[in-house]
């Protein structure tokens, strides 16, 4: 596995500007994010975890490009981040699909926005329908998918413009369990077979212990790193008892307890 | 949040298209039967001395009158005159008020400038304006054709302004993050995400277009389906009269039809059974 560093945030803080409660038409400043400081390596795939409102979307929106930091800054290969980039490739919270497209004419989008030419992209459509167990379904509209052929067709769009790094928001939350262990093999499989630097941000303790290398704990407001949280786990396809495995059953009472610990008190986990 | 959806599964849906032929005759029926009370009504009230028969002739004189129109040609000479107007100022006003339209959304301050003059314009009645039209404009084709272009105008503009700025946000920051131009978002996500609302503006407009170009005929003109109905009523040829308020009755029909089918094609993607995208 390569080891060079993919990406770093440097004490990296954002803050909006929103109305204060207090005092009638003034506004005030909220930190959503604060001081995060971590970098990720090539490959790697790291899962975070917080209670709800901590800024994990926040914290995306950031690497994704489509916001800049109040302070400090993300770098890149090295380079800083000022923008969006097909280097980088985001599955949003709720899908985001373009519901006027097929599930084939969503994939294409990325590839257009890539410059792929025409008959390229048809063809490349059809291998990440197929990656992602949907190729009957390439011509229908997305309220004719199910919640999880949504969330395949949203994964396979990000993928399709083989972006470098895959930022991944709450992808499996809306599922049920089975179609949710069925897509986390998935991706897995998926990210070791492409060797794509993935950040996949989580509600689910199980979920973040199965799929990252490394756990990030966030606190709550405003979201600090609290601890980043080495898991252990080698063969996760072939063992398909995994989560019963002792290392993971100790990384997942580690980060509950992170969790759970007095500064969450009344936080919505 | 995203629920799990329930899928109907596929037998009760055989069931339901083996009922189809018969609901459907049911609807038909349904639908019809008020209808033909209505014109069995309208004929013989006039033939047992219900009401006057100069001043209201029966279903089939009217249909009679009507026939001979058609056969003259008379008839085809005034709906020629009136589509014609309709389409010229309805199509001018499609062509004017979408682009329009399209960059007041895309840019908030021309929507905060002309905010207030469209809130003005929108709620004067366009026939109120008739007399400005006519004084300006003359009474010839191109007062007829202002005065529809001005009353299809408002509907189209102010829904294709309302449809861009509703496009939902997500998709917008989902398009952002795969770094395209603001002019390929614009054509790619906001153009396509923005039409079914402004087809229900084209479809409001296309009633009104009507509505107000008859009134208009009726005001001053040669010709036209407007014009037949007052020509006819001031030459005591009720009958034809009748024929010409019915010609117009199905042509509103035949055209918010037609605009329904169009606005329904065009925000198939809409459809959302589960109340979620
Ligand atoms: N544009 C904004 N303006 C003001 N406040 C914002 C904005 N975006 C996010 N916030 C605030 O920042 C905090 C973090 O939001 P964010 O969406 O990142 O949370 P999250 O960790 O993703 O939560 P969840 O798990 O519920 O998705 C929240 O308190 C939210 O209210
Ligand atoms: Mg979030």
């Amino acid at each position: 596995m390569a080891t060079a560093e993919k990406i770093r945030f440097e004490r990296v803080t954002k803050t909006f500007t929103v109305r204060d409660t207090e005092q009638k038409g003034a506004m005030k400043e909220f930190t959503a994010v604060k001081e995060l400081d971590f970098n990720v390596k090539e490959g790697e795939f790291v899962t975070l975890v917080g209670p709800s409102g901590c800024g994990k979307s926040t914290l995306l929106d950031l690497l994704g490009g489509l916001t800049t930091p109040t302070r400090g800054r993300i770098l890149i290969d090295g380079k800083e981040i000022t923008g969006p980039g097909l280097d980088r490739g985001t599955v949003f919270q709720q899908y985001a699909l373009f519901p006027w497209k097929t599930a084939r004419g969503n994939i294409e989008f990325g590839l257009e926005a890539k410059g792929v030419p025409k008959h390229e992209r048809k063809e490349q459509a059809n291998h990440f329908l197929s990656l992602v167990g949907l190729s009957d379904f390439g011509e229908r509209y997305p309220h004719e998918l199910s919640g999880g052929m949504k969330q395949r067709v949203a994964i396979a769009r990000s993928l399709a413009f083989n972006p470098d790094v895959l930022l991944m928001d709450e992808p499996f939350a809306a599922l049920d369990a089975q179609t949710r262990e069925s897509l986390q093999s998935e991706l897995l499989r998926i990210w070791q077979k492409t060797k794509k630097t993935i950040i996949f941000i989580t509600h689910g303790i199980d979920e973040a212990v199965y799929l990252g290398e490394r756990v990030v704990v966030l606190t709550p407001n405003p979201g600090m790193v609290k601890k980043i949280v080495d898991i252990p786990l080698k063969n996760r396809l072939e063992d398909a008892d995994i989560r019963s495995h002792p290392d993971f059953v100790k990384a997942r009472h580690e980060v509950w307890s992170l969790l759970h610990e007095a500064e969450y008190l009344g936080a919505n986990i | 949040m995203v629920t799990i959806e329930k899928h109907v599964s596929s037998a009760p849906k055989l069931i339901k298209q083996k009922e189809f032929g018969f609901s459907g005759l049911q609807k038909v029926a349904k639908q019809s039967i008020v209808l033909v009370a209505l014109f069995l009504l309208w004929e013989i009230a006039p033939r047992i001395g219900l009401v006057d028969p100069a001043f209201f002739p029966s279903f089939s004189n009217v249909v009679i009158a009507w026939w001979n129109l058609v056969i003259s040609g008379e008839l085809f000479t005034h709906f020629l005159a009136s589509i014609t107007r309709s389409v010229s100022g309805f199509g001018l006003a499609v062509l004017i008020a979408i682009p329009l339209g399209l960059i007041i959304g895309w840019y908030p301050l021309a929507r905060e400038l002309l905010n207030p003059v469209m809130e003005l314009f929108r709620n004067t009645a366009a026939l109120a304006l008739l007399p400005v039209f006519m004084l300006l404009l003359g009474i010839g084709e191109t007062s007829k054709i202002a005065i529809v272009l001005f009353a299809c105008t408002w509907p189209i503009l102010l829904n294709t302004i309302a449809a861009v700025g509703n496009v939902d946000p997500l998709l917008i920051k989902s398009a952002r993050s795969m770094n395209i131009s603001s002019f390929k978002l614009f054509l790619k996500v906001i153009l396509p995400a923005s039409v079914p609302t402004i087809f229900t503006g084209i479809r409001m407009a296309g009633t009104g277009a009507i509505l107000v170009l008859i009134a208009a005929e009726m005001v001053g003109a040669k010709e036209g389906l407007g014009y037949l109905i007052t020509y006819s009523q001031y030459n005591f040829q009720i009958p034809e009269m009748y024929a010409g308020i019915l010609t117009i009755a199905l042509l509103g029909v035949l055209i918010n039809q037609s605009l329904s089918m169009l606005e329904r094609k065009f925000s198939k993607w809409k459809q959302n059974p589960n109340g979620q995208n």
